[in-house]
């Protein structure tokens, strides 16, 4: 099939792979982007993001539609992220910490009650046709993007814009700048670092729905490859900012597209190695961005490995 | 003349517990408006707790307060900050990431949903214009320099409408030349009836140049109150210390030796907080010889420490101890008895939930007495020096085992100096020792970093208080930007010269 495109067929897989493998890293790095603003690392998203598909496609399953599905993803990623932002509060509570716990936590829920919901399929997420000029079908394959990616670079785009010019998002950078500042002005710290927390835990879980309800569109255990985690080097690799957040994800999409892409083409050696490559990626990201002993430009002051 | 926009403030017989201890004790404090209005005291003497009950943070157990001569209920910072009270705080409250117009528009109460940054930068450069005084709002507030951060605190108070303003300890961040600017612009606002000062200072020289009257508080009671033009010097001095002789300082004896301890060559570092960095082509400390490296904070200070000290690499040149190459290792550190006492001691140099004795021992633990390796720790030893050096150096503690963070200032000060000085330092290294200590404090640790000088010890002195260099230092280094600017022997320093160096007027 790929033999029309020869060659060719890989930068086009690994673009549409960009997108279609990195937009969970999208929703869950603008998510852990907004946290980690406010102040605070939430490591939970992991877990979040397992729930958010389990819950996703048993939603949309019952319900009969995707979007309902998609909904309460976030909705129970918001509760979990709340139930992070809540605990933080509490004295002596470490968030990194606390944050393992959640992942597990999250996880551990996730199994036990989707278990019923490995075998049936659910109705799936819809995707738009952008390939519709081209004969080529491996062109019009590539080319089918799904709804939520739009939604996830709308929400980037968003924030970004919120951090510069509302009251809302200036008021989160100053939280995660500097609490006593916050303080001093009268703004609620724990609050805003608790909604901030729980906004990102949702867009955490609409990102599980997307692995779930579109690709790659089931339900199970192994559903995330470690996606929750590596949203967090993402958000240091970007500088915390969200549209820098949008090209790690597709970088990060990119490199994890690469492997299957290879396959695809026929190289039937070593390309198991390019499986790997998201992961390679990430410690090469974390090596050449984190000099020891030099603070990264666009670090929030509060952030508990910061000081 | 009559002022037009500012009020005064008056505070009748506060009183303020915490639990047994009287912090306040029936202190009372008038401010005419449209004047600078100094408070003075040595630390702990209840100047910050009286400032706090005026503020809203706390509430007096007794007494009242007056707001332009009617009664005011203040609960919180917010009734005080309605009344038209502000106060810039001795830790600045910028958000350091954030620009000088976001943290402007951000500190008002009534912040839009979605800020229209174009019609606000123009409402903002206007007031701006209108102040005597301007600061780049585009900027970086981690960009700007102490000076300009303190105005910015300033201009964000008159931005809010407040025309009260109290400023605690405002000069302790800034050069002379810009201590001076900035009490000079408060004192002609004043004048000009836009503005009533009150000063929370311990520097004598600020409330006899720019304060119109002064409290002074000792212990949490009042000491005494009046005319600056009408006391004397030594009348505040004994107001606040209550005797009226200061203690003094131990005086350098005998000439500077000829021998080199302390060689530096083109020594370069990094900032790690992306500022200058260092780059001192030659410095030499000798033997029986203070060298003090004035500055502005920020200036390359903290690198040289860290590098002398061992905390950071150096990224290229030669340090030279007594001729040895220098590392900052321990083992060669303890060879060539190259000793540090740090800026912040709790933090860069001992455990604060480690005992006094057990931080007292840090230099020796790993040694036996007759100076062998060690796998055991003598405990017994331990504690016999520990009683030693508490007694010597004078160290209030509760008990040698009592954890470090549980004592004063000072008196982790004076422990970590003790434990530095405890063994034969031919170099010992020191950064800002008398920040934030009182003047007993300041002249018992100013009196033993002489003492060490005279016993032939080489001494590297970096501090942001140029009276403190001037007054003990031999030779005086300016540094800014990473770079020896100027170098004169205190006989022939010049204040105004030095203060120009360090602004970078070279």
């Amino acid at each position: 099939m790929s033999d029309a495109l020869g060659l060719w067929g890989v930068p086009l897989a690994v673009a549409s792979g960009a997108i279609r493998v990195g937009t969970p890293f999208l929703f869950v790095s603008i998510g852990e982007c907004l946290t980690e603003k406010s102040g605070r690392i939430n490591l939970g998203l992991e877990g979040t993001l397992v729930l958010g598909a389990a819950t996703g496609y048993a939603v949309s399953l019952h319900s009969g539609s995707p979007w309902i599905g998609v909904l309460a993803a976030g909705l129970v990623g918001a509760l979990f992220g709340a139930l992070h932002g809540y605990l933080c509060k509490l004295p002596r509570v470490n968030d990194i910490a606390l944050g393992i716990a959640m992942m597990l936590l999250g996880m551990g829920l996730a199994f036990f009650f989707g278990k019923p919901y490995i075998q049936p399929s659910a109705p799936m997420l819809p995707s738009i046709s952008l390939g519709f000029w081209s004969e080529s079908p491996q062109i019009r394959a590539a080319l089918e993007v799904n709804a939520l990616f739009f939604v996830g670079v709308a929400c980037a785009a968003a924030l970004w814009w919120a951090f510069a010019s509302t009251r809302a998002g200036l008021v989160v950078r100053i939280v995660g700048d500097s609490a006593d500042a916050a303080r001093a002005m009268g703004y609620p710290v724990d609050l805003v670092r608790f909604l901030a927390t729980a906004a990102g835990g949702f867009l955490a879980g609409l990102g599980g729905a997307y692995l779930s309800l579109y690709y790659p569109g089931s339900w199970n255990e192994r559903i995330s490859s470690g996606q929750g985690l590596m949203a967090v080097a993402l958000v240091i690799f970007a500088h915390w900012s969200p549209p820098r957040c949008l090209v790690a994800a597709l970088l990060f999409g990119g490199a994890g597209a690469l492997g299957p892409a290879l396959q695809a083409v026929g190289v039937s050696e070593g390309y198991y190695l390019f499986y790997a490559a998201p992961y390679v990626l990430t410690l090469l990201v974390m090596a050449v961005t984190v000099t020891p002993g030099r603070q990264l430009a666009g670090a929030p002051g509060e952030l508990s490995v910061q000081k | 003349m009559t002022p037009s926009r500012t009020f005064g403030l008056e505070a009748l017989r506060i009183t303020k517990r915490f639990g047994d201890f009287v912090a306040l004790d029936d202190v009372s404090l008038k401010v005419a408006p449209g004047t600078v209005h100094a408070l003075l005291g040595e630390n702990g003497a209840g100047k910050s707790t009286l400032v706090k009950c005026i503020m809203g943070y706390y509430r007096p157990d007794d007494g009242q307060l007056l707001v332009g001569s009617r009664e005011a209920t203040i609960a919180g910072p917010r009734d005080a900050h309605a009344l038209g009270l502000g106060m810039v705080y001795q830790h600045f409250t910028l958000v350091p990431s954030m620009t000088v117009a976001e943290n402007l528009v951000m500190a008002r109460a009534d912040v839009p949903r979605v800020v229209d940054w174009r019609t606000e930068l123009k409402s903002l450069e206007r007031f701006i214009g209108s102040m005597p005084f301007g600061v780049p709002l585009q900027a970086r507030v981690h960009q700007l320099s102490a000076g300009e951060r303190q105005k910015c605190e300033l201009l964000k108070q008159l931005y809010l409408e407040r025309h009260f303003l109290i400023l605690d300890e405002p000069t302790s961040v800034l050069t002379p030349d810009e201590a001076d600017e900035m009490l000079g612009l408060l004192r002609s606002m004043a004048q000009r009836g836009d503005l009533t000062v009150l000063l929370i200072t311990h520097k004598f020289r600020e409330v006899s140049r720019y304060a119109d009257d002064v409290t002074v508080l000792r212990k949490g009671q009042l000491a005494g109150a009046g005319k600056v033009a009408k006391v004397s010097r030594e009348d505040l001095a004994a107001m606040m210390v209550g005797s009226r002789t200061l203690p003094e300082t131990a005086a350098r004896v005998g000439t500077v030796g000829s021998e080199i301890v302390l060689s530096l060559r083109d020594l370069t570092a990094d900032d790690a907080r992306g500022g200058h960095g260092l780059a001192i082509s030659d410095l030499l400390v000798r033997s029986h010889e203070i060298v003090g490296v004035a500055g502005i904070a920020g200036n390359g200070q903290r690198e040289l420490v860290e590098v002398l000290a061992g905390q950071q690499a150096r990224t290229g040149g030669t340090v030279l101890v007594e001729g040895e190459p220098y590392d900052g290792d321990r083992g060669t550190a303890r060879r060539l008895g190259v000793r540090c006492l740090p800026e912040e001691p709790l933090r860069n140099a001992s455990v604060r939930t480690m005992s006094v004795a057990e931080n007292l021992a840090f230099r020796r633990f790993d040694r036996t007495p007759g100076d062998r390796p060690a796998f055991w720790l003598h405990r017994a030893e331990m504690a016999r020096r520990a009683q030693t050096l508490i007694a010597r150096y004078n160290i209030k503690t509760a008990s040698k085992d009592a954890p470090l963070g549980t004592l004063s200032g000072g008196n982790v000060q004076r422990a970590v100096l003790a434990r530095e000085l405890s063994e034969d330092a031919r170099l010992l290294v020191v950064a800002n020792p008398c920040f934030g200590l009182d003047f007993q404090a300041t002249a018992e640790i100013r009196s033993q970093i002489v003492e060490a000088r005279n016993r032939g010890t080489a001494v590297l002195l970096i501090s942001d208080d140029l009276d403190e260099i001037l007054e003990i230092a031999d030779r005086i280094v300016v540094i800014s930007e990473g770079r020896i600017v100027h170098e004169t022997p205190v006989e022939q320093a010049d204040r105004q010269a030095i203060g120009a160096h360090m602004v970078g007027h070279h």
